[in-house]
């Protein structure tokens, strides 16, 4: 089966890549792109360590598929940090001691950066529905919660 | 010197029926020959692991630690953990 | 072993710095065990069985072989053959091995039989398709007491120790049996006697990420090999044995971890990728799917228990028996004696009588899952418990109290206690706002006690200074939890420098001595502990360098915030030297300064914890809400406070899930109906209210500053605890885990009718 071109937009980086049509985009932005960032935890958009977000909104990329890519706006976690600023919930995270293995770390400040995007001051229970899609298996989830709520009012008062 | 080792209720079937047994060594190695010079049957389940608490600090596999006669010894199979 | 005590006074231990791979965890650069690729690298893929029990006639793998896209197709005969069948545990190897690629029979459905490596992810999937398989389906068995059973299908002869009595089932393959005093004269002293029956099903640590490695092995008996483990050196060694060449030839890195809670402690697709590897003469990538590792990793054990306790009308404890079978897949290891240890650890006894039962089944291969075996013996006990409280109307906090252990009681697994925190923990809990917190209608409250061992294990560590007077940490322990952040505060601690100036890398098996596994909660105790003798070995060489320099003997040195001193007016008057100052001409001076340690410690603490738990019962949909929780546990010493807490908050999270809807669900046919996240349901955050903490202190007298490991001991006592809180809140006790919708509605219409 002969590859198939795409040319999409990663992290504000136009990219090109060859893939099979059955790649799905994970595959394609951690084989292709080496952006390792996002990770496959289940395969069947159950977990979220995988959530990218297209053209703005929130997606488990393992869920799409790589030729789906075409045209669009990609957002990794890669792209969260500027330059050496990183993003407060990146900072936070790391003050709130919110993770402890990391590899569902990714996944979450997607998650959570689209979840303050949409509502700057989102309740303890709209957090956690929003978040309901990210499994952690370390943390319970309890500083995680913390540490996007706090950030929220950090950026509410920042601005 | 003389020891006290203490066994777990299932080994009693080893030994005749016995779970305190008397033997002459001074570490935790000494100690396991000797139970097993006296009681062959006994070599199967050291062999397979054992822990050895001694006044209440359990040693997972301290062949040298020492032993003293006051010591309170028991033989517990091997802990494992996750 | 000696060991020069601080259980106060601390600069760094207990302060809570960042961690210091925290910029790559929340950045995605930080590489777990499926983010590495190598030059010409292929692809594996495994062939796994769709049945639970069948004796394989044949395997063709010619299609497969022919293909242009594969490079390697390997089968059990790629494998050592000079690994020994022995039986019991002892054989360990052995059943990895079988479990690894199986033999003459697939033993359990996903059970692996043949492999392929091929020139990507797709067409190793797709060739995989071109191997014939002849099967013979044979008789298959899923559950622990039917395994017993005298017409169960037999697993494997042969397999049982010595510790089995004669008459029992082949498939019963260890027994233990301990206690101590007369339990029947103690039930004969009791007021009230109860005796029930509990089950637990299988549930699986659930790490997000699945088992991944990439291997390099040449026709030469030397390889590489990249996993995503809590133990190289047991990778190590495993893979060393089942292909058939010297351990130290291969090296073997740890990658990050994304969880592993007990279950990456051993290997399921390292040998084969190596295997892979070795044929076709280049790397070979493997990385597990979800349904993969549900199918094919190791959950924890399934058991069926029987528990009888007998209490006086003022709450004491007159006698305590249990039996405890737990089945772990088709091979021996299901820790049925450590179910049987911790079951009653919490109670001074007078009379107390436990006995386990290790069982094979057309299962996978069972791995630890946090304090293996323990939760589900708390889980039985907390709840009979419970019960006798109920109806003899006492608090339950009170009965706890009332017939904690202590240091100086004889522990129901035999040694008399050392000091020990459980009492803390229940005066803890009792004085806890969460204890009098009144609850709504609906609601229920449950407690429970846990226990579990902790662990030592082989240690080596090694720390050497820079010139500049930074320092390198060396450990060997896969850094689950946080422990990079804790290694840089002891060492700072002991060093006298800032924790920002120490750098932990977690090396790899061919460059530091052995190490055990990150397990048994040991990383924070062991590794740590080495850590503070190799800072404290590397102080006494920077100390005979600052004698030797005034021209003073070494004894009349000593190292004070992180500069050699002159030991007393006597010593001499010279100013303070800094650690920079020292190392930065060293070489001239003596050589580069390192320190290590290499010992297994023992001493590890035992450790208890108590948690308390309100949950709330829908009558209608049978759902059950957490609506609030407390962990009380006792650290010895929390070296960084908040990776303590997320221990205890981790462990209670896991515990929820597995009492309340986590199972692995067996069909008829024998095959797991549930392998993937969809349908085996863990927590999520919307599940879950804020889970409490409370970090209690009585130090473990075997560790230097007085850690106690804490990344186990909270998975034992949730089961019980939601147990009790769900069955006051129903009405009705739970004897059956997972507490799902349909089993509380089932509950309820039975005890309405």
């Amino acid at each position: 089966m002969s590859k198939l071109h795409v040319s999409t937009k990663v992290n504000g980086d136009a990219v090109e890549f060859l893939c099979d049509p059955r790649e799905t985009l994970l595959d394609c932005l951690r084989d292709k792109l080496n952006l390792t960032g996002a990770k496959e935890g289940c395969g069947t958009g159950d977990c979220g360590a995988c959530s990218v977000t297209v053209d703005g909104r929130l997606v488990c990329s393992c869920l799409m598929l790589g030729v789906e890519a075409e045209g669009k706006e990609i957002a990794t976690v890669e792209g969260m940090a500027e330059g050496e600023e990183l993003h407060p919930l990146q900072k936070k995270f790391i003050e709130y001691a919110a993770l402890q293995c990391g590899i569902c770390t990714p996944g979450v400040l997607v998650a959570a950066k689209a979840l303050l995007e949409k509502n700057p001051n989102p309740t303890e229970e709209e957090t956690r529905y929003w978040l309901a899609g990210n499994l952690c298996r370390c943390t319970g989830y309890d500083k995680i919660i913390r540490a996007v709520m706090d950030t929220a009012a950090d950026m509410r008062e920042a601005s | 010197m003389t020891l006290k080792v203490h066994l777990w209720s299932g080994l009693r079937a080893l030994t005749g029926g016995a779970q305190v047994v008397e033997v002459e060594a001074s570490t935790i190695d000494g100690m396991l020959r000797e139970l097993v010079r006296l009681y062959p049957a006994l070599q199967e389940p050291i062999e397979a692991g054992v822990s050895v608490s001694v006044d209440g600090r359990i040693m997972a596999s301290d062949l040298t630690a020492p032993l003293r006669a006051e010591n309170e010894i028991y033989l517990m199979q091997r802990l494992r953990g996750g | 072993m000696a060991l020069d005590d601080q259980k106060s006074g601390f600069k760094f231990v207990g302060t809570r710095p960042e961690r210091p791979d925290g910029l790559d965890k929340v950045t995605g650069r930080a590489k777990f065990g499926a983010d590495v690729t190598a030059t010409g690298m292929l692809h594996g893929a495994i062939l796994r069985s769709p049945h639970a029990h069948a004796r394989i006639v044949k395997i063709d793998t010619s299609k497969a072989e022919a293909h242009p896209d594969v490079k390697a197709v390997v089968t059990r005969a790629d494998f050592s053959d000079k690994v020994e069948f022995k039986p019991g545990l002892a054989g360990e190897f052995w059943n990895v091995l079988e479990n690894v690629m199986a033999g003459e029979k697939a033993l359990y459905d996903g059970h692996a039989l043949a492999a392929v490596a091929a020139t990507s992810a797709l067409a190793a999937r797709d060739a995989l398709k071109l191997i014939a398989l002849e099967y013979e389906v044979l008789p298959h068995v899923t559950d622990v007491d039917k395994a017993m059973a005298p017409d169960a299908p037999v697993i494997r002869e042969g397999a049982a120790d010595y510790s089995v009595p004669k008459g029992l089932h082949p498939n019963v393959v260890r027994y233990h049996e301990s206690g101590h005093g007369d339990v029947e004269a103690g039930f004969a002293e009791a007021d009230l006697v109860v005796e029930d029956s509990f089950t637990t099903e299988a549930t699986h640590q659930g790490y997000i990420e699945p088992h991944a490695c990439l291997a390099q092995l040449g026709a030469d008996g030397k390889g590489e090999l990249w996993c995503s483990t809590q133990g190289h050196w047991i990778a190590q060694k495993t893979c060393a044995a089942l292909l058939g060449i010297e351990t130290a030839q291969l090296r073997v890195t740890a990658s990050e971890i994304g969880g592993g809670f007990g279950g990456k402690t051993t290997v399921f697709i390292e040998p084969v990728a190596l295997a892979l590897s070795r044929k076709a003469n280049r790397p070979v990538k493997i990385v597990m799917s979800r349904s993969e590792v549900f199918r094919s990793t190791g959950p924890t054990s399934s058991a069926s228990m029987d528990i009888k306790i007998g209490m006086k009308k003022d709450g004491t404890i007159t006698a305590a028996e249990g039996i405890f079978r737990l089945q772990g897949g088709a091979f021996p290891g299901a820790p049925g004696d450590m179910t049987a240890m911790c079951a009653f650890a919490p109670y001074d006894l007078t009379n107390v009588r436990q006995v386990g039962y290790d069982v094979m089944a057309n299962r996978p291969k069972q791995a630890a899952y946090r304090a293996p075996g323990a939760p589900m013996g708390a889980f039985a006990v907390e709840s009979v418990l419970d019960e006798l409280c109920n109806q003899l109307g006492l608090d339950p906090l009170e009965v706890r109290l009332k017939n904690a252990a202590h240091g100086g009681s004889k522990a129901s697994y035999g040694p008399t206690y050392d000091q020990i925190g459980l009492v803390k923990t229940l005066e803890e809990a009792k004085a806890h706002p969460h204890y009098s917190a009144p609850l709504k209608p609906g609601q229920g409250r449950g407690i429970s006690c846990g226990f579990w061992f902790n662990h030592g294990g082989e240690t080596s560590v090694s720390l050497a200074l820079s010139e500049d007077g930074s320092a390198q940490l060396m450990v060997g322990t896969p850094d689950i939890g946080g422990s990079r952040a804790s290694m840089a505060l002891m060492a700072a601690e002991v060093l006298g420098i800032p924790y920002e100036n120490i750098r932990v890398t977690i090396a790899d098996t061919a460059t530091l001595g052995y190490n055990d596994v990150s397990h048994g909660s040991r990383v924070t105790y062991a590794s740590g502990l080495a850590t503070i003798k190799a800072a404290k070995h590397a102080v006494e060489k920077l100390c005979e360098r600052a004698a030797a320099k005034w021209g003073i003997p070494v004894d009349a040195v000593k190292w004070e915030d992180g500069c050699a001193v002159p030991s007393g007016p006597n010593a001499g008057d010279f100013d303070p030297r800094p650690l920079a100052d020292i190392t930065a001409n060293m070489g001239a001076t003596g050589g580069p300064i390192s320190g290590h340690f290499e010992a297994t410690p023992e001493g590890a603490g035992v450790s208890f914890g108590t948690h308390i738990v309100d949950a709330e019962v829908d009558p209608e949909t049978g759902k059950t809400a957490i609506t609030r929780y407390t962990v009380i546990q006792d650290a010895g010493k929390a070296i960084h406070p908040a990776y303590v807490e997320g221990q205890y908050q981790g462990g209670a999270a896991q515990g929820i899930g597995w009492a309340l809807n986590e199972e692995y669900i067996y069909g008829e046919d024998g095959r797991l109906q549930n392998s993937i996240f969809l349908d085996y349901r863990i927590p999520v955050a919307s599940d879950l209210p804020m889970i409490d903490t409370v970090i209690v202190e009585v130090p473990n007298p075997g560790h230097p500053f007085g850690v106690r490991g804490v990344g186990e001991t909270g998975i034992v006592p949730p089961l019980a605890a939601i147990a009790n809180a769900v069955s006051n809140a129903a009405g009705v006790r739970m004897r059956d885990l997972p507490m799902s919708p349909p089993r509380i509605l089932a509950a309820l219409k039975a005890s309405d009718a």
